[in-house]
């Protein structure tokens, strides 16, 4: 009881830290001479500060500035909403975590629907809430083109990974490797992969998330990662997977809500006529002369109409096909071996529920990106992409953008409204998806090593759960830190590489050792390792790191081109601020030399994506691995592994324990 | 609960069993294979066959947006028919093998 009550306070306590950390800036701001409205200003000089680097190929033609303002009164009420509904959530779920089977599989107790919406709200992050978006509304086919690898990754969850593993596993990853293999090294190796890729995802999910916050509220980026991380701890560790997956549940329940409001406010701007829509696009002055530039670049002139037509043909974003082929087979099988992924299996009581689960998240995932085509395009042809360019560069600000521009076409509040509401939507996505990260990385930690590895396996419900609380505290403020250290790093890249990790060491050894008879310990081993450190290793000297040399290169480059049109200037004019800046800036980069952070001067691997090769590596050395060392053992245990994961017998035997 | 021991040789040498490791086996990698290679086809398509996605379909539809769009249908199309299979016979036959093997 009083341990209970512990909790509720701690949490509460929490709160008002993070609520605290909240105001801090609001203090600084006021001091400074200015209300509340400060944060509006700084957020907007951010932006222009980010624009003029990223945008310099585009910069020609006149820009129309836009500006992306959440009102920050109404923007921080529905966070204060969100956050009081969630830790209301936490103490409701705290006081049903008793055992380890509680904190890490809510129980198993979790009904089939339930755990779809949670798989939907654990899988679609921020990046693909804003980001795909924002590719649609900027290089309209290809971005839509991006986001089906996404929904067909669930065909392998579905068929392959989903029904076994809830009959043959428990809890985590290292569960089901160590079946019928030598349990400790094998779990151990488990643990480490699942960390890794857990924290690779996360790293991305937390600089996204403090610069976004940044972006929108202008919470400055310490703060707005040190309250999303308090959060997200605070969720974990009194609520664990009870609390997880309603956080989860909601976020996905706002999510669709917001992309179906914006959807409907589209079409209704194109008379619910998806014909006339594309008509639309095709027609729009702006996206033609935008589409023009792109392909100028490549030394094509495309005007008028067969531009605009442009824009609804691949080829405009993704131009490397190996990179996509690459990415798509990191995408398909990386899924499925994404450690918070696999876990959420364990939360059903059954294989039938698990298979439920899975359809139910595929249409909610599936309904998601198709609305995103929607959005993407409405935003392009509602904002122009220029005046989305000019928020941020990236595009990510065009989901935002366009739910102020047809909430305010409404009635002017209606803008603030829906910005702040489509804000707390991306506050919401944020948490649900970190929340999932660290859980799934303590139980690796506190599961598979500290209760199977350290402690044998002998540890009373208890310890387990004070075991569970403590790593996944750990592990939330390492998360925090890493974040905090990471914001000036570049992270694009980490989602993929997780993504590749996970296809190139998890699944291999996953399919294999649910599949194949003479699968064992040597296999587990050497697929787990070399999947992991070739897709490491890969990314590692890829184009992806930053290399001094190539940038000083590109930066002359700029500097040649710029000083061409000084010259070329009539007498008296001078350089567009824009310009200057990017010269000014490219005469610091060109004199920039060293090697890339593994000392090399030029990639050794043209890919941004390793999976095309690190993929067969991993599944090659997890078959050569057990064919060097079989294992009598392991083959004679395949039946029971077999009958299992297909009957679902024992499984009672799986949970209680 | 009591632990249970099973003989999970003798299971597996069940004829039912053995039909319907047979049958699942068939199923779902032949449609794993299947989806895998409908999905392929369309970066592929997008980089070494550009004319045939722009021909256009429908208004200025093209074909390369008919066939992402495909994607999301036959995706949601293989998921409804496996459930319909697992429902209709995986599910059932495996209640035979148990109620066969009076667990």
């Amino acid at each position: 009881m009083t341990f209970k009550k512990i909790i509720i306070a701690a949490s509460l306590v929490l709160t008002v830290a993070a609520a605290a950390f909240a105001e801090e800036p609001k203090n600084t701001s006021a001091a400074a001479g200015a209300p509340i409205t400060a944060a509006a200003p700084t957020s907007s000089t951010e932006v222009a500060a980010v624009s003029p680097a990223a945008q310099a190929p585009v910069a020609a033609a006149p820009v129309k500035k836009r500006e992306l303002k959440a009102n920050k009164v109404v923007t921080l009420s529905m966070f204060a909403v969100i956050i009081g509904i969630t830790l209301g959530v936490v103490i409701w779920a705290a006081r049903q975590t008793k055992t380890a089977a509680d904190f890490y599989a809510a129980g198993g107790g979790i009904t089939g629907t339930q755990n779809g919406w949670a798989i939907a709200g654990d899988y679609m992050s921020a990046a693909s809430f804003l980001g795909i978006s924002g590719l649609i509304s900027l290089y309209g086919y290809d971005g839509f083109m991006y986001s089906v690898g996404w929904l067909v990754a669930y065909i392998t969850v579905l068929l392959i990974v989903a029904e076994p593993c809830r009959n043959a596993g428990k809890y985590t990853l290292g569960d089901i490797l160590s079946f019928r293999t030598d349990p400790k090294p094998v779990r151990a190796l488990a643990a480490v992969s699942t960390v890794a890729v857990s924290t690779f995802y996360l790293t991305a999910q937390m600089v996204g998330a403090g610069k976004l916050m940044a972006l929108l509220v202008g919470v400055p980026y310490k703060t707005a990662i040190i309250g999303v991380g308090i959060l997200m701890v605070g969720y974990v560790v009194f609520g664990g997977m009870t609390a997880t997956t309603w956080v989860q549940i909601i976020k996905a329940g706002l999510l669709m809500s917001g992309a179906a409001l914006l959807s409907v406010l589209v079409l209704a701007k194109a008379g619910f006529n998806p014909i006339y829509f594309f008509d639309t696009i095709v027609n729009s002055p702006d996206i033609q002369d935008h589409v023009s530039k792109l392909v100028l670049k490549d030394g094509i002139t495309l005007n008028g109409i067969d531009a605009g037509q442009r824009f609804l043909e691949p080829g405009l974003f993704l131009k490397s096909p190996l990179d996509q082929i690459s990415l798509g087979m990191a995408l398909v099988l990386g899924t499925a071996g994404m450690p918070h992924i696999l876990m959420r299996f364990f939360t059903v009581p059954t294989a039938q529920a698990a298979r439920k689960s899975v359809i139910i998240a595929m249409f909610i995932i599936g309904t998601f990106y198709v609305l995103t085509t929607l959005l993407g395009f409405g935003a392009a042809v509602n904002l122009t992409p220029q005046g989305i360019i000019s928020v941020d560069p990236g595009g990510n600000m065009a989901t935002l953008m366009l739910a102020q521009q047809l909430g305010a076409d409404i009635a002017p509040i209606m803008g603030d409204l829906f910005l702040a509401f489509l804000c707390s939507v991306a506050f919401a996505t944020i948490l649900a998806v970190v929340s999932g990260l660290v859980l799934a990385a303590s139980a690796a930690i506190a599961h598979d090593i500290w209760v199977n590895v350290i402690k044998d396996g002998h540890a009373d419900q208890h310890e387990q759960v004070m075991a569970a609380r403590i790593t996944s505290l750990v592990v939330g403020v390492v998360g925090i830190l890493i974040g905090l250290m990471a914001e000036k790093a570049n992270v694009a890249h980490l989602v993929a590489l997780a993504f590749a990790v996970a296809a190139s060491g998890n699944l291999p050894v996953v399919v294999l050792s649910l599949f194949w008879r003479k699968f064992n310990t040597a296999g587990v081993i050497s697929g787990l390792l070399v999947g992991t450190i070739a897709s490491i290793g890969l990314v590692m000297v890829s184009p992806n790191m930053t290399y001094p040399m190539k940038v000083a290169a590109g930066a002359k480059n700029v500097v040649v081109a710029m000083e061409k049109k000084q010259a070329e200037l009539p007498a008296g004019q001078i350089l567009s601020e824009k310009d200057a800046k990017a010269l000014a800036k490219a005469k610091v980069d060109e004199k920039l030399t060293g090697t890339s952070m593994m000392g090399l001067e030029k990639p050794l691997f043209t890919l941004k994506n390793p999976g095309i090769i690190s993929i067969p590596l991993g599944f090659i050395a997890a078959i050569l691995g057990c064919l060097l060392f079989p294992n009598k053992r392991a083959e004679e245990m395949f039946d029971e592994v077999y009958v299992r994961q297909n009957t679902g017998l024992g499984m009672a035997k799986a949970v209680d324990h | 609960m009591a632990e249970r021991q099973y003989d999970w040789a003798t299971i597996a040498k069940n004829p039912k069993f053995i039909e319907l490791h047979h049958k699942k086996t068939a199923f779902l990698f032949g449609w794993w294979i299947f989806s895998t290679a409908y999905y392929f086809l369309l970066p592929i398509g997008a980089a070494y066959a550009p004319g045939l996605f722009k021909i256009k379909i429908i208004g200025v539809i093209n074909f390369g947006y008919v066939f992402a769009l495909s994607q999301f249908f036959v995706s949601w199309g293989l998921a409804l028919y496996y459930a319909h299979i697992a429902n209709k016979d995986f599910d059932r036959m495996t209640r035979e093998l148990i109620n066969e093997l009076h667990l």
